[in-house]
């Protein structure tokens, strides 16, 4: 997966995050960290948080407060990729999509090619790589959304409830990509309604009430006892 | 975008090698809306470009732009007709000398209905009169013309003083001839004109000639070399070659023989002391 | 009335035996204005990008003035363009007065605050769009503004038509700095100009047509590319 020159951005250790909109803290005294090669699910109720959490992780939101440190370093990596609930797909077909991202990497020629194939080919999209992108089905666009991430060879992958609009042969096409991209070494961090989802794919899982995480904790565990109250509540909602 | 900074490049050498490719020696005449909308100069200028290669192009404005521009130094010869305004010009020292190349007359327009009464008469200053006094609808040009030049020294000559006697029924339009005429015949108004562009003009309405004859209604036509010791870039030579075929017997030639309706409009008189 | 009908055999004669005056007036016509819808694009897409994505002091204002100067009057831009480019002035040196050059850059001149102006609004929307993605693919500045030009491309088309159509319809900044010079300089808009003022209104108002017909048919050129567009690449 990457050269050795390549330092690491990993872990991810978020310290006191604090993220402050409109006078509420979005996000409170958040302290948190990203294990290397590890599957992360955020999780948690509408509003709790999950997605601001994400993208102060992937380093789109500055926090208010406190730092987030990749590994030694104080800025965003740049072998990070991210993929939305919904694709954003440019006007361009499929390849040209994958093309694109991997040019604003400084990747072309040869090498640019191969990895678009190799991507396209991983997800099964190889046979419409010169159908404009934006026609695609939901799941398509999805799954190319995931070609281009992966194309990019990323250090961490994050992911922000890419299945909430997609029915279930597409959600299940969407986690075994996301696993095999997983196995290739590449460490995940997600969020997802779905109970179900995160018991399949995560290792990991955090839990936020209110922008305060209440458990980070193994996943298993998480799901077969939650230590807190906010947890415990969530999963009997779950269950209803 | 690379390919539309090339697109670009493409467009602009195809607009310079265009440029470049009428590379036939031609000089800028700064002249009157008269000559060139009476359709002298399009009689004219084929003519001497066939004696002697050299294209003519015309920026036909009003005597006073014209002036004005060749002062600026964006033309190489001066065409017009405003004797007072041309010495003027080169005494200023914008010019090199002054030839009188034809002369012209103006006429008296008015509608058929004549409110003023000047129909038929032979005295200008006399129907000027007549018109002050029946505050009869008069479009005058206003507009530092040659033409205007000329109809403010008709006022004067009649004995009025026209920024003081003027009312609603004089209407200045600050234009050219022909936009002149069209607002005159719009109006029903009297107005001076040039008899070219009056021969030459369409939109007539029920306009037609009132006055004509008074020796005071002589226009003359002079053409002027554009000073080469202040503007540098002037051609002088073929601006020379210019005034001189418009001179010789040849251009005065070709001067009278121009006519509309049978009709000769100018009338050469090179050499003369006008 | 009976002025039009006549104008619409002027028209139709004018075209149909391709007089070849006509012919000479509308090539020209179509090159000054297009090579003007060109230098505008040049200049007013990346600058209306860069305003749409770039966060400065001022960046209000700038909109504003933007969008103002959409309005600028043609022939005071003529004036000035004129006093530029005359021998008299800063320019002169380049004899560029009284030129089809001149005209394209007035006419450019003209045109860039509404290619600008209308190219940021659109950037700014597909901006929104793709804002986080493009920053979690670390795009630059510039790749940024590019990406989006090219994404934004068919409704850009539609912004250089609204310059073209502005430029090939004005006349009074070509009037000042071409001079309507015969064979050189006269274009559509100012033969018209030039035939009205000669009183041959038959004449003018067949050109007229023959200038409608063709911005119309430009118009509806890019009306179908669109469609084309919208089809293929959604």
């Amino acid at each position: 997966m990457g050269d050795a020159e390549v330092i690491a951005g990993l872990p991810i250790v978020a310290a006191s995050i604090a993220v402050v909109r409109r006078g509420t803290r979005v996000l409170d005294r958040i302290d948190l960290t990203i294990e290397p090669r590890s599957r992360t699910f955020i999780l948690g109720a509408n509003g709790a948080g999950k997605s601001m959490l994400l993208r102060v992780l992937h380093g789109l939101i500055a926090p208010d407060a406190g730092s987030v440190t990749w590994g030694r370093q104080t800025t965003r990596p740049v072998n990070q990729a991210m993929v939305f609930q919904r694709a954003v797909l440019l006007r361009r077909s499929a390849a040209g999509n994958v093309r694109h991202a991997l040019a604003l990497a400084g990747v072309r020629g040869s090498e640019a090619r191969r990895r678009v194939d190799d991507a396209l080919a991983r997800v099964g999209l190889s046979g419409i790589a010169d159908r404009p992108a934006r026609v695609l089905s939901g799941g398509e666009q999805q799954r190319l959304a995931l070609a281009r991430a992966s194309a990019l060879e990323p250090e961490v992958l994050f992911l922000d409830e890419p299945t909430a609009s997609l029915d279930p042969p597409a959600t299940r096409a969407v986690e075994h990509i996301v696993s095999a991209i997983h196995a290739r070494g590449t460490t995940i961090v997600m969020t997802t309604h779905s109970l179900g989802q995160a018991k399949r794919l995560a290792d990991t899982v955090v839990f936020l009430d209110a922008g305060r995480v209440t458990e980070c904790t193994d996943a298993a565990q998480f799901f077969a006892a939650p230590r807190s109250p906010e947890g415990r509540a969530f999963l009997e909602g779950e269950r209803l | 975008m690379k390919r539309l900074v090339g697109g670009l490049v493409v467009v602009l050498g195809l607009l310079v090698a265009t440029g470049a490719a009428a590379e036939q020696p031609f000089i800028v005449v700064a002249s009157t809306t008269s000559t060139e909308q009476s359709g002298l100069f399009g009689h004219l200028l084929p003519a001497f470009t066939k004696d002697t290669g050299i294209e003519v192009r015309v920026v036909a404005v009003g005597t006073g732009q014209a002036l004005d521009i060749g002062r600026r130094g964006d033309a190489d010869v001066v065409f017009v007709h405003d004797k007072p305004a041309e010495l003027k010009w080169l005494a200023e020292g914008n010019g090199v000398e002054r030839y009188p190349v034809m002369y012209n007359d103006f006429v008296l327009i008015g509608p058929k209905s004549d409110p003023a009464h000047v129909a038929g008469g032979k005295d200008i200053a006399v129907a000027f009169e007549k018109i002050d006094k029946a505050k009869a609808p008069f479009v005058s040009r206003a507009d530092k013309s040659g033409t205007y030049s000329a109809e403010l020294r008709l006022w004067k000559d009649a004995g009025i003083d026209i920024a003081k006697a003027k009312g609603p029924w004089y209407r200045e339009t600050g234009s050219g001839m022909g936009p002149a005429l069209n607002t005159a015949a719009g109006m029903n108004a009297y107005i001076l004109s040039d008899r070219g562009t009056w021969l030459n003009f369409k939109n007539r309405g029920d306009l037609g000639i009132v006055v004509q004859g008074d020796k005071r209604l002589f226009n003359q036509y002079g053409v002027m070399l554009v000073n080469p010791r202040k503007h540098p870039q002037v051609k002088k030579e073929l601006g020379q070659k210019f005034i001189d075929w418009l001179v010789s017997p040849h251009g005065q030639q070709a001067i009278a023989d121009y006519k509309i309706n049978g009709r000769q409009l100018f009338f050469p008189n090179a050499g003369t002391d006008s | 009335m009976d002025t039009i009908s006549q104008s619409f055999a002027l028209a139709l004669g004018m075209v149909a035996h391709l007089d070849p005056r006509l012919t000479q007036i509308v090539g020209l016509s179509i090159a000054i204005s297009l090579t003007s819808t060109l230098c505008s694009a040049a200049i007013g897409l990346p600058l209306g990008a860069a305003v749409a994505i770039a966060r400065f002091p001022g960046r209000g204002p700038v909109i504003v003035a933007l969008n103002a100067a959409m309005g600028l009057p043609p022939v005071v831009v003529g004036l000035l363009v004129y006093l530029l480019l005359s021998r008299a002035g800063p320019l002169g040196e380049f004899g560029l007065l009284f030129t089809p050059t001149a005209m394209v850059i007035a006419q450019t001149i003209l045109i860039v605050p509404i290619v600008a102006a209308l190219a940021r609004q659109i950037v700014e929307d597909a901006w929104v769009e793709y804002r986080e993605q493009l920053r979690s693919l670390n795009a630059s500045w510039r790749q940024s503004t590019a990406t989006l030009l090219w994404d934004t491309r068919w409704s850009l088309l539609t912004v250089l038509l609204a310059g073209f159509g502005r430029a090939a319809s004005e006349v009074g900044a070509v009037i000042i700095v071409g001079g309507n010079i015969d064979g050189v300089t006269r274009v559509m808009t100012t033969a018209i100009a030039l035939e009205t003022s000669k009183g041959d209104l038959a004449l003018a108002l067949g050109l007229g047509i023959v200038l409608l017909t063709l911005v119309m048919a430009v118009n509806v050129g890019v009306h179908l590319t669109r469609q084309w567009a919208r089809v293929r690449f959604g």
